[in-house]
């Protein structure tokens, strides 16, 4: 028996070599945990696994942005090739997320599902889509946002509830979530004054927490969107083009952001 | 005698192989009865107004009615072309899908003629002639028999044009013109035809449209002008210049058929009935029925070889109501889907918010399989096609069609248009083709539309124009700011409130972009001007300006 392990001791390096690659080929299933759905390049410094987390709940909340960046979370898987869905959201703007990278030609879109019917419909969704936007009605059971959260949980499927507009502040999701996003401080840059230019380009600030490895803050500035439409990362040579309306200089309207949100 | 018959039989084979023209040499003497302009006919449009049936790629004119064709509309031109030669034109999407399944009244009443009937497509059927023809009393009777029978079946939606002649091409030529060629006169006939009729072999889907067209063309340019010039020329020479497709085309000049007649033989009856007694009042028990039937009629469907590809599930409740409806799979309807579906149905009937929501229990349940195909199995895409997700995909479409009504599940397709709410068009899932791939993208629609809003796309919009919140604007002074006829604004604004809300200050703001569309019809007409505001606290609205009074249309959110 010793002899036999201390034959293998020599010829070791090489053998595990092998049966890792083995066992990584032949390992059978990846927990739905493992799996991540893509996002766009700069939005990835926001999640803690550089994606989102299949089966995990998602919020989007904030000040002007909050639409914008939901629709962006579901931009990268939709171009891989996974389908999403909207339900609930009459007023979304389509062509808003075809510009900021969503394939429309992966959309599912329920309009305004009838309220007794709601969670039935959010729950056949999740079952056979990979990303749910839901447009959350004014109240929301907590046993029904938790029978959807298992559900999620259990396909791979993110949801990502988005409260109705001009709603009170405690109309949202009812649970803890896995990841919460808090976009703040927008500024847009664009018109020039005097009704000539157009709107170019949101900057905000997008503050990620949640629990578990997302329970580390992080905090991302970005453009939303960005000058060409898509979500940019905020880098100092981009900035310098784009001088923010009644704000002054582009140096100063980052101090002035600090001051509101502080 | 012997060596001609095993030609034709063994046709097909010979056809694999390459097809050597001497090898295609019977002519079967046929029927067709063709329906004219059927996509209009099976739409349910009179033919005195002017309709166009518009599809495929580019949206082009796939057919007319007559009142259109007068007014100079033709196959093949654009939509809008064809609306700018006939003003009143009424445009439809084409729906091969309807039109099959309407088809089906005027060939199972030709069924009554012969049981070997096959359709070619919607509104173009065949039938071997020689046999009926005998029984009904020579073809004239039989011609006026089958003439009778498809009008019948259309009870004065449309007409039918009946011909026979030997092979089937030449009998889709007389059918054309509503005559019978005598035994042995097909290449006669056929001689002082264009080149251009071959287009109408088309029917025979042995060579596809646009090589046919292309042959044709080069024909007329090779000096060949009529189909009797091309029978002229020795079938080997056609088959070495122009291939498979050449050999077809000497087949049919010279009036014979290049395959034989496949007959459409009547689907077997698999359907399966339930009576339920005492009735279901409630989905769990007749779901439970349905487990039963959809196992039976699965199990039916396997020992014949066979698959389903579109199902009826009928039910009838107590009070005699009958509520049905079509559910169509690509190769997915085994006994487990079939549970699965009639489940989704009955749901949907019983627990559903549909207006049609049944009186009282249900009585009699029903499957009946409309599509019967045999079983060759179905493979998963591995690069692109149909994947696993886009299964997963449409079972869940399905079920919620179900749950909800067909309109209410739909998809987003880019288009043109001024306004973001037009730039996307919802329709509904079932219209479109789910499990395609990623296609090309263009968002905001591909031609230019002046006067749109340059993107960034507002995210969150006020779809409705009546629904849309008022809005007041105010200039420094305090006056209503408003957009003078040359497109400018009479002052800058200075602070908003939206629906009767707090008032808050403008930062920055950008416009505005005057519109006005549809001055032609002055019921429809809307100028209108929109501008965008940035307020203090962030938030950028794009106002519309509409007959004095601002409204929000939409926020960049």
């Amino acid at each position: 028996m010793f002899a036999t392990l201390a034959g293998m001791e020599v010829t070791r390096p090489r053998h595990v070599e092998a049966l890792r690659e083995v066992g990584e080929r032949a390992r059978p299933v990846t927990l739905a945990g493992q799996q991540l759905l893509p996002v766009l390049t700069p939005l990835e410094p926001l999640l803690a696994d550089g994606g989102l987390r299949r089966g995990t709940t998602v919020t989007v909340e904030g000040a002007p942005g909050a639409t914008s960046l939901a629709l962006t979370l579901g931009a990268a898987a939709s171009v891989a090739g996974a389908w999403v869905a909207a339900v609930g959201l009459p007023s979304l703007g389509l062509s808003a997320a075809a510009e900021l990278g969503v394939a429309l030609e992966r959309v599912v879109v329920v309009t305004s599902p009838p309220a007794q019917a709601w969670a039935t419909v959010v729950a056949a969704l999740v079952d056979a889509v990979e990303l749910v936007w839901v447009g959350l009605p004014r109240r929301v059971a907590a046993g029904d946002a938790g029978r959807l959260a298992a559900r999620a949980r259990e396909r791979g499927c993110v949801l990502v509830p988005l409260a109705a507009r001009g709603a009170t502040a405690g109309a949202g999701w009812p649970l803890a979530v896995d990841v919460r996003l808090v976009v703040a401080s927008p500024t847009w840059a664009g018109p020039v004054g005097d009704g000539a230019g157009r709107l170019e380009a949101r900057r905000v600030e997008v503050v990620a927490t949640g629990r578990g490895a997302a329970s580390r803050e992080r905090r991302v500035p970005l453009w939303l969107p960005g000058p060409d439409g898509r979500v940019e990362p905020v880098d100092p040579p981009v900035l310098c083009r784009f001088d923010p309306v009644g704000r002054g200089p582009v140096d100063k309207e980052r101090e002035g952001g600090g001051e509101a949100t502080g | 005698m012997s060596r001609v018959s095993r030609g034709s039989g063994g046709s097909r084979g010979s056809r694999g192989n390459g097809g050597s023209a001497g090898s295609a040499g019977s002519a079967v003497r046929t029927l067709v009865v063709w329906c004219p302009d059927w996509p209009v006919v099976a739409a349910g449009l009179s033919p005195d107004h002017p309709v166009a049936v518009v599809g495929g790629v580019g949206g082009r004119v796939l057919a007319c009615s007559p009142a259109a064709r007068a007014q100079g509309v033709r196959r093949g031109l654009r939509r809008r072309e064809a609306e700018g030669r006939c003003p009143g034109l009424r445009t439809l999407a084409a729906d091969p899908d309807g039109e099959a399944r309407a088809f089906e009244v005027v060939a199972s009443a030709l069924e009554a003629l012969s049981p070997r009937l096959e359709v070619l497509r919607p509104g173009i059927l065949a039938l071997p002639s020689r046999g009926p023809s005998r029984y009904f009393g020579g073809d004239h009777a039989l011609t006026a028999r089958a003439v009778a029978l498809g009008e019948g079946a259309l009870t004065g939606r449309g007409r039918c044009r009946v011909g026979v002649a030997d092979g089937l091409f030449a009998a889709v030529l007389a059918a054309r013109r509503g005559v019978v060629v005598e035994p042995g006169g097909s290449v006669a006939f056929l001689a002082p035809f264009p080149v251009e009729a071959l287009a109408h072999a088309a029917a025979l889907g042995t060579v596809a449209p646009g090589e046919l067209a292309a042959l044709a063309e080069l024909f007329a340019r090779l000096g060949l002008r009529t189909l009797g010039d091309v029978a002229a020329v020795p079938a080997s020479q056609l088959a070495g210049r122009f291939g498979p497709a050449g050999t077809r085309v000497a087949t049919w000049c010279r009036g014979l058929d290049d395959r034989p007649a496949r007959p459409r033989v009547p689907p077997p009856d698999l359907t399966v009935v339930a009576e339920l007694d005492p009735p279901a009042e409630r989905v769990e028990a007749a779901a439970f029925v349905a487990r039963a039937l959809a196992a039976e009629l699965g199990e039916r469907l396997v020992t014949s070889g066979r698959t389903c590809t579109r199902v009826r599930i009928e039910a009838e409740t107590e009070h005699g109501e009958t509520l049905s409806r079509r559910w169509r799979t690509e190769g997915l309807l085994l006994a487990a889907a079939l549970v699965e579906r009639t489940r989704w149905q009955l749901d949907g009937w019983c627990n559903g918010t549909g207006a049609v929501r049944p009186t009282g229990g249900i009585t009699v349940l029903r499957l009946v399989p409309e599509e019967v195909r045999a079983d060759r199995g179905r493979q998963l895409g591995f690069w692109g096609g149909a994947t696993a997700a886009d299964e997963r995909v449409t079972r869940g479409v399905a079920r919620l069609q179900g749950l909800l009504g067909p309109e209410a599940v739909t998809v987003p397709r880019p288009r043109g248009g001024r306004s973001p709410a037009e730039q996307v068009a919802l329709v509904p899932a079932h219209a479109v083709a789910m499990a395609t791939g990623p296609g090309p993208r263009s968002p905001g629609g591909v031609a230019p539309w002046p006067g749109r809003i340059p993107p960034p796309s507002p995210v969150l919009l006020c779809l409705v124009d009546g629904d849309a919140p008022p809005v007041e604007v105010l200039d420094a002074t305090g006056g209503a700011v408003a957009v003078t006829g040359r497109g400018v604004t009479s002052t800058a604004p200075e602070r908003v409130s939206v629906a009767g809300g707090p008032w808050s200050e403008v930062v920055a703001w950008a416009g505005p972009w005057p519109v006005d569309e549809r001055w032609w019809e002055p019921a429809a007409r809307r100028r209108r001007a929109r501008i965008q505001v940035v307020t203090a606290t962030g938030q950028a609205h794009l106002l519309t300006l509409h007959a004095g009074r601002w409204t929000l249309e939409a926020t960049y959110d």
